[in-house]
């Protein structure tokens, strides 16, 4: 009995230690896959800017930045597509903003968990997911042709704000219900109406959140061509916008005419396109880091 | 606290939004009485002589939308009018031949450029819209046929090789072709259908027979470009100016319809021998349009220089008498 129980044991701690070799060989073997994954993206980020570095750097310049679009390369600027984003975005900022952040509230606040508002959440998830082509015909029905705004900053904006709408309703949506319910628990305790504690309670402790969401949101619609394209916003446009009924034309819808140039020169001049759209696509999101950082540290 | 700042931000922000359009509402206003609205109205009695300034200076505003095949010339065209008039504000957009022709029959633009002529659908709902309009050829572009550089054996195509090549469920490999060329398949890269390069192609060689399902499509002529480039035994087709740009990897086919092969170069293009692959491209201009004078400006300059800016983006220019057979059209549909 006593032997047969020992070559048991024995046989047990040998199983143990070659499942532990096993183990740890699998740790490896995963930990070398996700690094290989983290360094395949990397890489392609790295070879993208690069490319784009040494494209477009020579063709950097403040001459580039102040002079309008042009048929010869060397002459061509990306002003007019610079401040044109620049006024869309005004736009689409405060409109997106106030709508999204307004129906978040509601339907996290306000609104009865009903079959209704299930509805409601559901579409707007959907929305979420919706091709930006078809808001494009959206905004054309609706903004440039119904509300006749024509080819507008504000029917561009508009038709932005609707793209990038749903993705804000959910970030801030997050956001809202990531407040602890005892904070709001309390501050009904104390008598105050739902508004007084959404507007005390709620939103500050939520606002670094939806700031985020709606900065990436922008971000999105900064790169965005489709939408503008359906609406007919313009491409050789030689002025600035005075006002938000002034025709207009954005950053991408340039820097992709610049490519689709047969002439080599232009795949440069777009580059430099490119270079300043992801400068100011790395400045919004570095306003989004820093609001999210100061307000929570206020907290 | 630090809610309140983000209120005033948000507040701020809405109040400079606001604050725009309302400075905008009374800029457009006053801009109304100097000068006409020309974007979609058609009513333009009266605005002759608030259009101008006087002394020769124009100002006003021009839809010009369409094809991305002409819209180089036309950014040519309009950089050139901007030196000239200053105040005429003259956009280009890029909405393709059919979805410009679109705005133009919505009334919504008053040039319009496309690189195929209209078609009859087009044509018949301008009409019931009330709206005339001519026809101005701008400009040649040789569709280009090409292969790679290192394809060696192609060494001109006629048209029936073409159509065998092109149409679907035709030839697959080379050897289908001429017995001599490789047992290899044929790789096809097209412009996209939405473009009017592909309704011409379909037009002229596939003779409205669907194109080869094995076709990559693409709306942008440098993949079309890079494709070919790679391979051996791919084929493309596009404007001469992705040809003209690319010489030194791209090998081009002369084409022969019957009188022996001709490649396309600014001769054959421009005297009509490169057939039947010189196509023109057109813009079309509404008639009630070139009552403002700005607009009948822009599109008198614009016939005068359109050779010219055509050669130096890539096109061929037209003969001579082509421009003066346009001017007549301009000057007979502005009544004179």
């Amino acid at each position: 009995m006593k032997v047969v129980g020992d070559t048991t044991t024995n046989v047990q701690t040998n199983k143990k230690t070659a499942n532990i070799s096993g183990r740890q060989l699998k740790n490896k073997l995963f930990k070398g896959l996700f690094v290989a994954a983290t360094g395949l993206s990397l890489l392609v980020l790295i070879v993208l800017l690069v490319r784009i570095f040494t494209q477009g750097i020579g063709h950097l310049s403040w001459d580039y930045l102040t002079s309008f679009p042009s048929r010869r390369p060397e002459d061509a600027g990306i002003y007019s597509a610079f401040i044109g984003t620049i006024w869309m975005m005004a736009v689409t900022a405060p409109v997106a903003f106030v709508l999204g952040v307004g129906t978040a509230i509601y339907l996290e606040e306000y609104a009865p968990k009903n079959k209704f508002t299930d509805l409601i959440q559901m579409n707007i998830s959907n929305l979420a997911g919706v091709p930006s082509v078809v808001f494009g015909l959206l905004g054309l029905t609706i903004f440039v042709r119904e509300l006749s705004l024509g080819r507008s900053v504000l029917a561009g904006g508009l038709t932005m704000a609707l793209l990038i709408l749903p993705i804000i309703v959910v970030a801030s949506q997050e956001a809202i219900r990531s407040v602890p319910a005892e904070l709001k628990e309390a501050s009904f305790a104390m008598g105050a109406t739902k508004w007084q504690t959404t507007y005390r309670i709620v939103l500050p402790a939520a606002i670094p959140g939806i700031l985020t969401g709606n900065i990436l949101a922008l971000s999105r619609a900064i790169g965005e061509t489709a939408p503008l394209i359906m609406i007919g916003a313009l491409t050789y446009v030689a002025f600035l916008p005075e006002n938000i009924m002034s025709q207009f034309t954005v950053m991408p819808i340039q820097i992709f005419n610049w490519t689709s140039r047969p002439q080599t020169e232009f795949h440069d001049v777009a580059a430099a396109g490119i270079i300043i759209l992801l400068v100011m696509l790395l400045v919004m999101n570095s306003i989004a880091v820093w609001i999210r950082n100061k307000f929570q540290k206020q907290l | 606290m630090s809610l309140k700042k983000v209120w005033m931000l948000i507040a701020l922000a809405a109040f400079m939004v606001v604050a725009a359009a309302c400075g905008g509402g009374e800029e457009t206003e006053s801009e109304a009485e100097e000068t006409p609205e020309e974007n979609e109205t058609d009513n333009t009695e009266g605005s002759d002589e608030e259009a101008s300034d006087g002394e020769g200076n124009l100002s006003g505003e021009i839809a010009i939308d369409g094809s991305s095949t002409v819209f180089p010339i036309m950014e040519a065209v309009s950089e050139e009018y901007t030196q000239e008039q200053p105040d005429v504000r003259a956009p280009v957009g890029v909405s393709g031949s059919g979805g410009g022709f679109e705005k133009f029959i919505a009334g919504e633009t008053d040039l319009s450029n496309a690189s195929r002529p209209i078609k009859e659908e087009e044509a018949e709902m301008l009409e019931e819209n009330g709206i005339d309009y001519i026809e101005l050829p701008l400009a040649y572009d040789g569709l280009s046929v090409v292969v790679s550089e290192e394809n060696d054996f192609v060494d001109y195509l006629t048209v029936e090789e073409l159509q065998q090549i092109w149409v679907d469920g035709e030839a697959e490999t080379w050897s289908d072709i001429r017995d001599e060329w490789p047992d290899e398949p044929i790789e096809r890269f097209s412009p996209g259908a939405d473009s009017g390069t592909f309704d011409y192609w379909s037009e002229v060689i596939l003779e409205d027979a669907d194109i080869s399902k094995d076709a990559q499509l693409s709306e942008d002529d440098n993949v079309l470009v890079n494709g070919v480039m790679g391979s051996p035994n791919a084929i493309a087709y596009f404007g001469y100016a992705y040809y003209a740009e690319n010489q030194d990897t791209l090998k081009i086919v002369p084409i022969d319809n019957g009188d022996g092969a001709v490649e396309p170069t600014e001769e054959t293009i421009n005297n009509g021998t490169y057939e039947p692959l010189s196509r023109p491209i057109f813009t079309y201009v509404k008639e009630s349009s070139l009552e403002e004078p700005h607009v009948r400006d822009y599109v008198d300059f614009m016939n005068e220089i359109a050779g010219e800016m055509a050669l130096e983006v890539g096109y061929i220019n037209l003969p001579e008498e082509q421009y003066e057979e346009n001017a007549e059209k301009i000057a007979e549909a502005a009544g004179e």
